[in-house]
Order: structure tokens, then C-alpha cells, then sequence
């Protein structure tokens, strides 16, 4: 753990925090609770380590990709999200009820948490800053257009925009719409297309030119793997 | 509860911005607050809506200051405390020891009503933490919704 004191200029959506020093306070936090018997120093590592490298969008990567190659996988998907992920190994932290919404050439869905940051962290990782921030969380839901826009998703006046908050009791996962130009691509050339934030509403997927190699398929680009 | 943290529908804000190929924590000590909130979440003594709450109660001019982490920092020192497991003013203590470099203050005993039952998380067991549902059912009254998230096209904003 670094001792550096590099708080404050880090472009996070808030600058200027009530204290200075939260490197310093942080590791006073930890060595206190380690002293007490509250947390065991080898449990952390194995929390991060799970959620900085293990559990991550393209978990959903794989989940569009199967929806796409499979319509009777689909229809369970669409009327049971929870369970149909949770069959594929994705169950669990903040995914316990999952409801999955399809974009199509009339719908497009968008995905927000307006009181904090819920997302279907066993389908789609931890959330990215921007997701948690004050300006997404405020606008989703007043301006999804222009905040799809700012993005760089424009949205055509005869798509229906819907806007689904989220809940401590339930999370979204968007299944966007398969590019054109991809008929014949595998399962997993369909996944390495796959962007997060599709998953989340704000991006569409465009196909590359020729199908990404078959053994090369890592998706869900965006984020870390 | 109609506090800062319902930020549906707000002005003000200012525009949304994407970082591009944004790592998934920008500071070693946002690792070490998220792995605490979990593992402390572990013992049991509150459950995700507490937490979520307890990081609501955030006086709203500091709330609008802070950074994600910052706040659940915020809330997991409130519910230790809350809860008999954090003293008043032991952070800041060992934090003075820690700049001085003097021997650091022993950290104070566990109050005696938070000890029965208690039990750290434990590395093997985090898989399966991990695969848990992260709370406990809570019923959602719709009655409760506030009126910005209820009028919008679609959405099913709530929270008790």
C-alpha cells in the first residue's frame, strides 16, 4: 500500500473531499480492524483480486452473445434474468434479481441508479465513475437523449428511449441489438464485440469489418479484463 | 427520505464524462475501502440497506464533495462505530501516531454487546461471499416513491 497523499486531483466526480489525508486514514481504518479481529488482511486481497480481476462485463459479454445465437436462451433470458444468468455461473453480489431489457429498432433502453450505484456487479463487474456520478445519476432520467448524446450514442426521434432506475432489489442488464454484418460469427467472436457500456444503455455495438479470430475473443472492452 | 443522494431529475450537475480506458480503482486506498465495506459487511451486523442508508444520512454539502469511495469510507467508519466495533476518535489517533512515527495507539476493545457471534471473514470463504445475495429482502413500498423517479417514462425507481 502506497503512503502517497494524492488525493484531490483525480478528476473523480467529487473534488475537494472533507478530509485531505484519506490514504492515511484508510490504512488507519485497516490496521485497527485487523488489530481487532475484525478482518483478516488475506480476505481483502482476496475481495480485490475478485473484483479488480475476476468478475468483470465480459461476464454479460458472454450472456448477449448466447441471447444472440440462441432464441430459446432469449426468451428465458428476457423472462427470467435471474435465473437464466445464474445457470451460466454469474449468480450473486447485486444480480439477485436481474431483469434483462432488449433494445430493438423502436426501444432503446437506458440504465441508471439515480439514489446511489447499483448494477449487476456479477454480470457487469463494478461500475465505472461515471455511472456513480452526480451528473449521470441527475440526468438519466431528465435528459436521457442528450445525456446518450454526450455519450455519443444519438438516439433518432421515432426510438422510444426507456429509462430504468435501479434498486437495491433490482438491477438491469441491457441486451443491445446485434450489429448487422455479424450472421455466421460464433458465440465467442460475438462476445469480444460486446462493449459494457451496450450492456448499460449507452453505447450501440458496430461490427468490425471482418470477424475478430476466433481465439482472440475478449470482449467487454471499456474496462479492465 | 428526499436528501441529496435523490439526485433523479436535479440540476446543475453538469455534463457527463467518460474516462476513457478508466481503471476499475484510481487509488490503492479505493481498493482497500471497498475490500473493508465488504468484509465488514461479512460480520453480519448490517445488511446492504443499512449500508446504503447509513451513507445517505452524509451531511448533503459534504456528500456532493465527496468522491464514491470517500462516501463509503464515511459510512463504514459510521456503522463500526454505530455498532460498538470503532471507538470515537480511534482513527484519528492511530492516524496521529502514524505521522509522528511514534508506537501506534492500541486499538480500544471491542465494546461487549458487539462481540457474541463475531466472526472475521475468512479468505476461503470469500467465493462464496461473493456468490451470495449481498441483502436482505426488504418489502418496497410504492407509496414511498419519490415523485421525480415515478413520473419518468419507464423507470421503477424506488426505495423504502
Amino acid at each position: 500500500m502506497s503512503h502517497d497523499h494524492d488525493h484531490g486531483d483525480d478528476g473523480e466526480d467529487g473534488a475537494g473531499a472533507p478530509w485531505s489525508d484519506v490514504q492515511l486514514r484508510v490504512q488507519a481504518l485497516e490496521s485497527l480492524l485487523v488489530e481487532k479481529g475484525l478482518v483478516e488482511p488475506a480476505a481483502l486481497d482476496a475481495l480485490i483480486d475478485t473484483y479488480e480481476t475476476q468478475v468483470g462485463p465480459r461476464n454479460g459479454a458472454r450472456v448477449v452473445a448466447r441471447a444472440w445465437t440462441d432464441p430459446d436462451f432469449r426468451r428465458r433470458l428476457l423472462d427470467d434474468g435471474t435465473g437464466t444468468t445464474a445457470a451460466l455461473g454469474y449468480a450473486g453480489r447485486q444480480a439477485d434479481h436481474l431483469i434483462v431489457v432488449e433494445n430493438t429498432p423502436s426501444v432503446h433502453n437506458l440504465v441508471v441508479c439515480t439514489l446511489c450505484s447499483c448494477y449487476p456487479w456479477a454480470i457487469l463487474g463494478l461500475p465505472p465513475v461515471w455511472y456513480k456520478s452526480a451528473p449521470y445519476r441527475s440526468r438519466a432520467v431528465l435528459d436521457p437523449r442528450g445525456v446518450l448524446r454526450e455519450l455519443g450514442t444519438e438516439i433518432a426521434d421515432d426510438v422510444e428511449v426507456r429509462v430504468w432506475d435501479s434498486t437495491a432489489e433490482v438491477r438491469y442488464l441491457v441486451l443491445p441489438e446485434r450489429p448487422a454484418g455479424t450472421d455466421g460469427w460464433s458465440e465467442d467472436q460475438l462476445a469480444s464485440i460486446v462493449t459494457r457500456d451496450s450492456m448499460i444503455g449507452v453505447g450501440r455495438i458496430e461490427a468490425p469489418a471482418e470477424p475478430p479470430a476466433a481465439d482472440g475473443a475478449d470482449g467487454a472492452g471499456g474496462a479492465a479484463p | 427520505m428526499n436528501g441529496v443522494h435523490d439526485m433523479g431529475g436535479m440540476h446543475g450537475m453538469g455534463p457527463v464524462v467518460r474516462e476513457p480506458d478508466e481503471p476499475i480503482f484510481h487509488h490503492e486506498w479505493e481498493r482497500r475501502v471497498l475490500a473493508l465495506t465488504l468484509a465488514c459487511g461479512a460480520l453480519r451486523r448490517w445488511n446492504l440497506d443499512m449500508s446504503r442508508h447509513t451513507r445517505e444520512l452524509m451531511p448533503a454539502a459534504g456528500y456532493l464533495a465527496s468522491s464514491y469511495y470517500e462516501r463509503w469510507l464515511w459510512g463504514l467508519e459510521r456503522l463500526l462505530a454505530t455498532h460498538g466495533l470503532l471507538a470515537p476518535g480511534e482513527i484519528e489517533r492511530r492516524m496521529a501516531a502514524g505521522e509522528s512515527a511514534a508506537p501506534a495507539a492500541p486499538a480500544a476493545p471491542l465494546a461487549p454487546a458487539a462481540t457474541p457471534g463475531l466472526a472475521p471473514l475468512r479468505a476461503a470463504a470469500v467465493p462464496a461471499l461473493v456468490r451470495a445475495a449481498g441483502h436482505a429482502r426488504v418489502r418496497v413500498d410504492a407509496a414511498s416513491r419519490t415523485s421525480r423517479s415515478s413520473t419518468m417514462n419507464g423507470s421503477v425507481g424506488s426505495w423504502p
